[in-house]
């Protein structure tokens, strides 16, 4: 509405900024929204893939629940400090700031160490990837989610050590939203994945 | 020795082609590069070439960097096509034909896979850049860092495409690389992996740009223009990008598991292990049938803009118009079985299939009546970018009824995989998207270029691919009727089908001489600049925002924000402004994007990793990658990528336009 109230030819710096700000975070959205399209054609291919195990063991023997429990508490936790970091980036309290995303950031990598550890178990026990269709699906669908995990701890190292530099300029608070924004969906993913491939392959469905 | 392997990978003398027809063109690739090499160095263009153009964020420049890697790859394309028509006129009886039979593979995989990404995308997006922020009434793309970066890995993919002609060798595995073909057990060599990572490479590049634009249309339009205000052209636009965003991430889904299943031993596709092949299938259609209205939708665009131009009237039907592209958009991702109704999915799967594909053929009908329409009692100027027009409409027509009679189950059952088909789907690419993208370079060329192009050697070349076209694919639909199937590289003497080969090889000849026409049009437009410039800024009396800016275009677009009141704003201001006093405008600052040396860095880091991953280089890809991942860092912590162009240079080029059109000769266009 802002825009419309201002005069057209105007070329307020704060106006651009904001512009530059509404245009970066449709346009995340939008690529969010591709992702998802990624993430879906995975999720059908483990569907039409997961009952093909080629004679070997099925999710429901190979998967532990009190694992993959731990990686989803960490996950949302990571997710709900996430949000504190980014309220406190709105109060504009860097030291807080800090704090709440060095916390995501040591949660997201404790969770990438529970998922590689798991795989490292299932690869080291004789299930890997080239054992069955159904395991090259699993670890395609859980893999790739757990490299977003890891280009997204990446970029908030990247970030956190901007911020503790040059503390929250425009382009750093606007790349922390966009940021808290991705670990959210990452996290929505996660909540499918925990349901789809763990709680139904355990119950055997 | 094994120090070497290891660092080498897949490497070794043994990968340099060894047939004359690979060499030939392997060696001439080079040469030409060569040649140009020594130009720019004997001309001192480097420093130019580098600064105003492969570092550029300038859309316009970007889009003219897309069209003639486009050119490029028609040429590349087209010479694999003329080799297939030789080679299925002259390979019947007792005679082998001109190539051997791997080579034949690899010409009909690499004649599909460039034509559609490398030639078919790289003209589309060249002309979305050129076009689409000025007809909207913007200065730049959402996000113009993006774009470059975009081009680039769209130019990395090219590269590594063309690079299998002599390193190694390229899929035989046709355009789409079926498994359990294209799995390692049966295509053991490097070639798929070339044809994975190239597209791989330009597909995520494609994807950037669909975001790109997406956004800049909905966010970037100028004060006034609504959604049913926007020319038809970025109406297109919005449609193909979005379909773009719905699909590509799908292709990236599918060459990644391909690439597992043959890189890592994964069993996604494979014939053993619980893989499932028809999978693949499906997931390449339902991003491949997509691809071919995201191919589409930008060249009807291009058609309604040129059909109400030089109709001199307004696009007849412009709501329902909208209302068939969204249609289109829609129904596009429902109809993706037809392609493989033999796959045995069942009466009732093939059905709906079948009747979603008859019923696509409606919007589509709405479309070719609308501009018929256009047409009708309006003040017709048969310029060339109208002879394509015309061409188009009759041969997308023939083309259309051949694709409801495929929609049909059981008749395609027994047209699948013939010759009908491939000559169903070249009269709709050929004569839809062809000719619509050489239609649109020759309509908008005045506005980037500053001239106009040779009208009479464009009419010469539209009548060769239009003659041509005719002789080289209705021989084909006669031919599939008779049984001849695609891809075939022999054929016994009594079948009786070398004529019709042959005709269609002369065909294909004629369509040859087409391209070189319009090349050569180019070339003597660009001797003859002086004697078609374009003064004015508005060659064709136009209707849209991209004819109110002088031409060639100001690198600002618009030196004072356009405000749009009207649909075809720029008509209705021509119509008022003839006795309204024409006001002193007062200029503003500008902020521009900086140029950035990034994006091609970027690009060139491509080509090698995708390099490292089809010969297993790992430290290279390792290396690649990580080079990457830093440029990315480098880039998104600069906070200085803008520059600020003060109001007085903008108003001493603003003169310097004004000055040139006070010289423009009293003879309007009439």
């Amino acid at each position: 509405m802002s825009e419309i109230a201002n005069p057209p030819m105007s070329l307020d710096i704060s106006n651009a900024e904001q512009a530059k700000d509404s245009k970066t975070l449709f346009g995340f959205w939008v690529y969010i929204m591709t992702d998802c399209v990624l993430f879906a054609s995975l999720f059908a291919t483990y569907a039409v893939l997961h009952h093909n195990t080629f004679g070997g063991p099925s999710g429901q023997t190979l998967f532990s629940l009190p694992n993959v429990l731990a990686e989803t508490l960490i996950l949302l936790t990571s997710s709900f400090t996430c949000g504190l970091g980014i309220l406190s980036a709105r109060a504009r309290h860097k030291d807080k700031v800090i704090f709440w995303f060095l916390i995501t950031l040591i949660m997201g990598i404790a969770f990438l160490f529970l998922e590689l550890t798991e795989f490292r178990h299932l690869v080291v026990s004789g299930n890997s990837w080239h054992h069955s269709a159904f395991l090259s699906a699993f670890f395609t669908l859980v893999g790739t989610h757990g490299l977003h995990i890891s280009v997204g701890l990446l970029w908030l190292a990247v970030l956190l050590g901007k911020i503790f530099g040059r503390g929250l300029s425009k382009n750093n608070l606007r790349q922390l939203t966009l940021f808290s924004i991705f670990w959210h969906f990452l996290d929505i993913i996660w909540i499918f994945i925990f349901t789809i491939v763990y709680l139904m392959g355990a119950v055997g469905k | 020795m094994n120090y070497i392997a290891g660092v080498l990978g897949k490497l070794n003398t043994g990968v340099f082609p060894h047939d004359k027809v690979t060499l030939g063109a392997a060696i001439s690739i080079p040469v030409g590069g060569l040649l140009v090499i020594a130009f720019l160095t004997y001309t001192k263009r480097w420093k130019w070439l580098w600064k105003n153009w492969l570092t550029s964020v300038d859309p316009k420049k970007i889009g003219v960097m897309y069209i003639i890697v486009g050119i490029l790859m028609l040429f590349r394309g087209g010479v694999d096509a003329l080799m297939i028509r030789a080679q299925q006129a002259t390979s019947v009886g007792a005679s082998h034909g001109i190539v051997s039979v791997n080579t034949f593979q690899q010409l009909f995989s690499a004649h599909g896979t460039i034509m559609i990404f490398f030639m078919a995308m790289g003209l589309m997006f060249g002309l979305i850049n050129l076009i689409l922020p000025i007809q909207i009434g913007s200065r730049d793309v959402a996000f113009p860092f993006m774009n470059l970066t975009s081009f680039w890995l769209f130019a990395a993919g090219m590269i590594l495409i063309n690079l299998s002609l002599g390193i190694g060798q390229f899929s035989a595995a046709g355009w789409l690389a079926y498994p359990p073909l294209s799995e390692l057990r049966f295509s053991p060599g490097v070639g798929v992996d070339y044809w994975i990572w190239s597209l791989q490479i330009a597909g995520i590049g494609s994807l950037l740009s669909g975001i790109n634009f997406f956004v800049t249309i909905i966010k970037m339009r100028c004060r006034g223009m609504n959604l049913m205000k926007m020319p038809m052209f970025v109406w297109s636009v919005l449609c193909t990008n979005l379909l773009i965003m719905f699909a590509f991430p799908i292709l990236t889904v599918t060459l990644t598991l391909l690439f597992l299943d043959r890189t890592m031993g994964m069993h996604f596709f494979t014939a053993g292990f619980g893989g499932n092949p028809m999978m693949y299938i499906n997931l390449i259609w339902a991003w491949g049938h997509p691809e071919v209205y995201i191919l589409i939708l930008p060249a009807f665009g291009i058609y309604s803009e040129i059909v109400a131009t030089f109709s001199r009237k307004r696009l007849f039907g412009y709501t329902s118009m909208v209302w068939a592209l969204a249609a289109i958009t829609i129904l596009s991702f429902s109809v993706w079985l037809h392609h493989f109704f033999t796959m045995g999915a069942g009466a009732d799967v093939n059905g709906f299939f079948g009747i979603m594909t008859m019923v696509i053929a409606i919007p589509t009908g709405v479309k070719i009546f609308n501009w018929l329409a256009t047409m009708f009692r309006g003040r017709i100027r048969f310029a060339s970018p109208m002879y394509w027009f015309m061409g188009f409409v009759g041969l997308f027509t023939v083309g259309g009824v051949a694709g409801v009679v495929m929609s049909v189950p059981p008749a395609d059952f027994q047209l699948h995989n013939s010759l009908f088909l491939v000559a169903h789907f070249h009269t709709m690419i050929v004569g839809g998207v062809v000719f619509g993208y050489l239609a649109g370079i020759t309509y908008w060329s005045p506005k980037i270029f500053g001239f106009r192009l040779n009208e009479q050697i464009g009419k010469w070349s539209f009548w060769c691919w239009f003659v041509g076209f005719l002789l080289a694919f209705i021989p084909l639909y006669i031919l599939g009727l008779m049984g001849a199937t695609r891809r075939i590289d022999h054929y016994s003497a009594s079948m009786g089908w070398q004529p019709l080969f042959i005709v269609s090889a002369v065909g294909a000849g004629i369509i040859a001489i087409g391209v070189g026409l319009f090349v050569l049009q180019l070339i003597v437009s660009i001797i003859q600049r002086k004697d078609n410039i374009d003064y004015t800024g508005d060659p064709w009396n136009g209707r849209t925002l991209e004819w109110s800016i002088p031409s060639p275009a100001p690198f600002y677009n618009f030196a004072i924000e356009p405000v749009v009141t009207e649909r075809d704003p720029f008509w209705e201001s021509k119509q008022l402004a003839k006795d309204s006093e024409a006001k002193v405008p007062h200029y503003k600052p500008i902020t521009m994007p900086k140029n950035s040396a990034i994006a091609p860095i970027i690009g060139a880091l491509s080509v090698a990793f995708g390099f490292g991953m089809i010969w297993h280089i790992w430290w290279l890809v390792i290396i690649s990658l990580v080079a990457i991942i830093v440029s990315i860092i480098i880039r998104i912590s600069d906070d200085e990528t803008d520059y600020v162009v003060p109001a007085h240079e903008i108003e001493k080029i603003e003169r310097e336009y004004a000055a040139k059109r006070a010289q423009a000769p009293r003879e309007k266009y009439a």
